[in-house]
């Protein structure tokens, strides 16, 4: 729960006009595949593409709602964002996905560790990464070992666990 | 049998040997994780739902529910000992709580939070045993209108009767529904959304959809914030314990709490926020110490919290009788169930009464185990509030994917847990509420199927919906919840609406 401040405002608010852009579009999407589905209806007159045409119309009209909002009420201060740490998490979690089949699920969970700590300030990759890789490599242990959960591994893990 | 025989039966499956483990690890896990700082009950459960995969039902089950329990109880020492609470339905005790422990009374202020606890936990466990039987009987009399509903109602107190703007609210609920149209129609097997992507066949994982948007969007949101010092912790001064006047000051705010908490979680009608947030209210009318509150009231901290942790209680009356979530926690751990197969409901008690009963036996036992553990062993719960932020938020979103990876290790999935966490993070800068989506991507399927079965038996009759007093007066209800709020707001009442949101329950 935030606590918005609402300065004297007079532009139109811009994020909820883009929020309304995205609804319609997402609205627009769902109708046209609702509407392209053969009508199955049966006993029940409604079929599967039925309900997709239902929720998209809402979506539709919830985007026309922020349309009108954007003009009425104007736009809402939003706290100032830094996004250098959104790149860095961003970054870890894609490099996780690239890195987990071909180096395994240590190395590639170790990246992601270390490029998190550096978004919250922790820049010192030579430090967090290896503790990454090592903490990765434990948590691979219990959940892949112990609880049976089926995580990839990669050189690392065959190398001490063996297969 | 009665409830009581049943009650027996499944103290006996909950006290043997390996299933008692499993509770407490469950509750050891639960209480760790919740008291991490920003970590709210519906996350801990969410990060730890992997650690219960390789088990057998009754096992996970436990342990489940032991994590649900140590969470909320976890989130309480956050917020009396940080000014930021862990968990929202905490917000109220941080009101009070953080107050006593700036003024040296910490210890009392988590002995209160952990007694009550305890008390209201173990009453309304109890009151689940007692009402489950029943709402049972009512719920074989429910047909597909009936159930229909219900859930309109679940939709419309999940997203537009609280919090500080019911468009956001609905917003937030129709991209939930919109994302549960994705993949094969349970009815008819027509694909939906699919565009021949086949790992979207199965459509989103509810998992997926709520580490991502709670895990993934606080770490996001928590990095992007400018200037965002690290919280003082406050140590505590003196034994964790309560004296005589604290004893006498705390009782009937636990009792108060508990009965304002459980209804409020047994009904479809919101969370643990509510009850908290209605329990203070009282607790501020009741006591003879009004003057105190906001500077430190043992009522403040005893009442919410009872009232917190009933309602936890109260919502598994809905999610085991009617297999019907009506919070995010409850959204979650309903995936949990049909992980196994399990489809809580009415025919549940029927199918695996030992389960059942096993799992809410099981809970008074892990009540116990946590007053242990939260009033001699609190000192040790308090060291995790130190840990840095960059290791806890490195350690959460690997426990995050950890998740993710254990179910399909395929791009595609760790794809969708990369773009819910940034739409979580941009729901969370511009004030949109994530609970919504994630019972909207639940409940949004489970409400198509009752829909169209209902229209199917009336054959395309919409009057059918209306039909009985049961559904009439339901839907009725709905509608109440959806404009009585919103005249509130127009009328300028809204602060009051706005006060009772929460992010997560």
């Amino acid at each position: 729960m935030t606590t918005r401040f609402n300065a004297i405002q007079r532009r139109p608010d811009g994020a909820a006009l883009i929020v309304a852009v995205v609804l319609a579009g997402f609205g627009a999407l769902l109708i046209t595949q609702g509407a392209a589905i053969p009508d199955k209806g049966g006993y029940a007159g409604i079929g599967s593409g039925d309900t997709l045409i239902f929720v998209g119309a809402g979506l539709v009209l919830l985007a026309l709602a922020h349309g009108v909002k954007a003009f009425v009420t104007g736009a809402e201060a939003v706290p100032g964002q830094r996004v250098a740490p959104l790149l860095f998490i961003v970054g870890g979690l894609l490099c996780q996905l690239v890195l987990l089949h071909p180096l395994g699920f240590s190395v590639a969970s170790g990246v992601l560790f270390a490029l998190t700590a550096a978004a919250f300030g922790k820049r010192n990759v030579a430090l967090t990464l290896p503790i990454g890789i090592v903490f990765a490599f434990a948590v691979y242990g219990i959940f892949d070992r112990v609880l049976q959960l089926n995580l990839p591994g990669g050189f690392v893990e065959h190398l001490i666990y063996g297969g | 049998m009665t409830t009581f025989d049943f009650l027996l039966q499944g103290l006996a499956v909950a006290l043997d040997p390996m299933i008692l483990m499993y509770a407490l690890i469950g509750v050891t896990l639960g209480t760790a994780v919740g008291v991490l700082p920003g970590i709210g009950p519906a996350l801990t459960v969410a990060l730890l739902l992997p650690v219960t995969y390789g088990l057998d039902p009754a096992g996970s089950l436990i342990m489940f529910a032991g994590i649900y329990y140590g969470g909320m109880y976890g989130g309480s020492t956050t917020s009396i000992l940080l000014n930021t609470p862990g968990e929202s339905a905490s917000i109220v005790t941080a009101l009070e709580g953080n107050k006593m422990a700036r003024a040296g009374r910490g210890g009392a202020a988590l002995a209160t939070a952990a007694i009550g606890s305890f008390v209201a936990g173990l009453l309304a466990t109890l009151a689940l045993a007692f009402l489950a039987p029943h709402v049972v009987k009512l719920a074989l009399i429910f047909g597909p209108r009936e159930y229909f509903a219900l859930m309109m109602l679940a939709f419309v107190t999940v997203s537009a009767a609280f919090g500080d703007s019911a468009l956001r609210g609905l917003t937030s609920l129709f991209i939930g529904l919109g994302l549960a149209l994705i993949g094969i129609d349970g009815l008819t097997g027509q694909a939906r959304l699919s565009f021949d992507v086949p790992q979207l066949l199965d459509g989103i994982e509810v998992t997926t959809l709520a580490v991502a948007m709670f895990a993934v969007g606080e770490a996001l949101f928590v990095a992007a914030q400018i200037g965002g010092a690290e919280d003082k912790v406050h140590a505590i001064k003196g034994a964790v314990a309560m004296t005589r006047e604290d004893w006498r000051r705390s009782w009937k705010p636990w009792l108060r709490g508990t009965a304002i908490g459980f209804p409020i979680g047994a009904m479809p009608a919101g969370g643990a926020d509510i009850a908290s947030f209605l329990s203070y209210g009282t607790e501020k009318r009741f006591s003879g110490h009004a003057d105190e509150f906001g500077h430190g009231a043992i009522e403040g901290v005893a009442g919410p919290e009872a009232a917190n942790n009933a309602a936890a209680a109260g919502t598994l009356v809905p999610l085991l009788t009617l297999g019907l979530p009506t919070t995010a926690t409850a959204a979650i751990m309903l995936a949990g169930f049909q992980q196994f197969g399990l489809q809580p409901g009415p025919l549940l008690f029927v199918t695996s009464p030992d389960l059942v009963w096993g799992l809410i036996a099981s809970l008074l036992i892990a009540n116990v185990m946590l007053l242990v553990l939260n009033l001699p062993l609190i000192r040790l719960w308090v060291k995790l509030l130190t840990i840095p932020r960059h290791w806890l938020y490195a350690g959460i979103l690997l426990f995050a994917t950890l998740g993710t990876i254990g179910l399909n290790p395929s791009p595609v999935e760790l794809g969708m847990l990369i773009i819910f966490g940034v739409m979580g993070y941009l729901m969370r800068v511009y004030g949109y509420p994530i609970a919504p989506v994630v019972v909207g991507l639940i409940l949004g399927p489970m409400a198509e199927q009752q829909l169209r079965r209902a229209l199917s038996i009336a054959q395309g009759d919409w009057a059918t919906l209306v039909s009985t007093p049961v559904s009439a007066g339901i839907l009725a209800l709905a509608v109440v919840a959806l404009v009585v709020p919103a005249l509130m707001r127009l009328r300028g009442r809204g602060a009051v609406l706005a006060q009772m949101a929460g992010d997560e329950d």
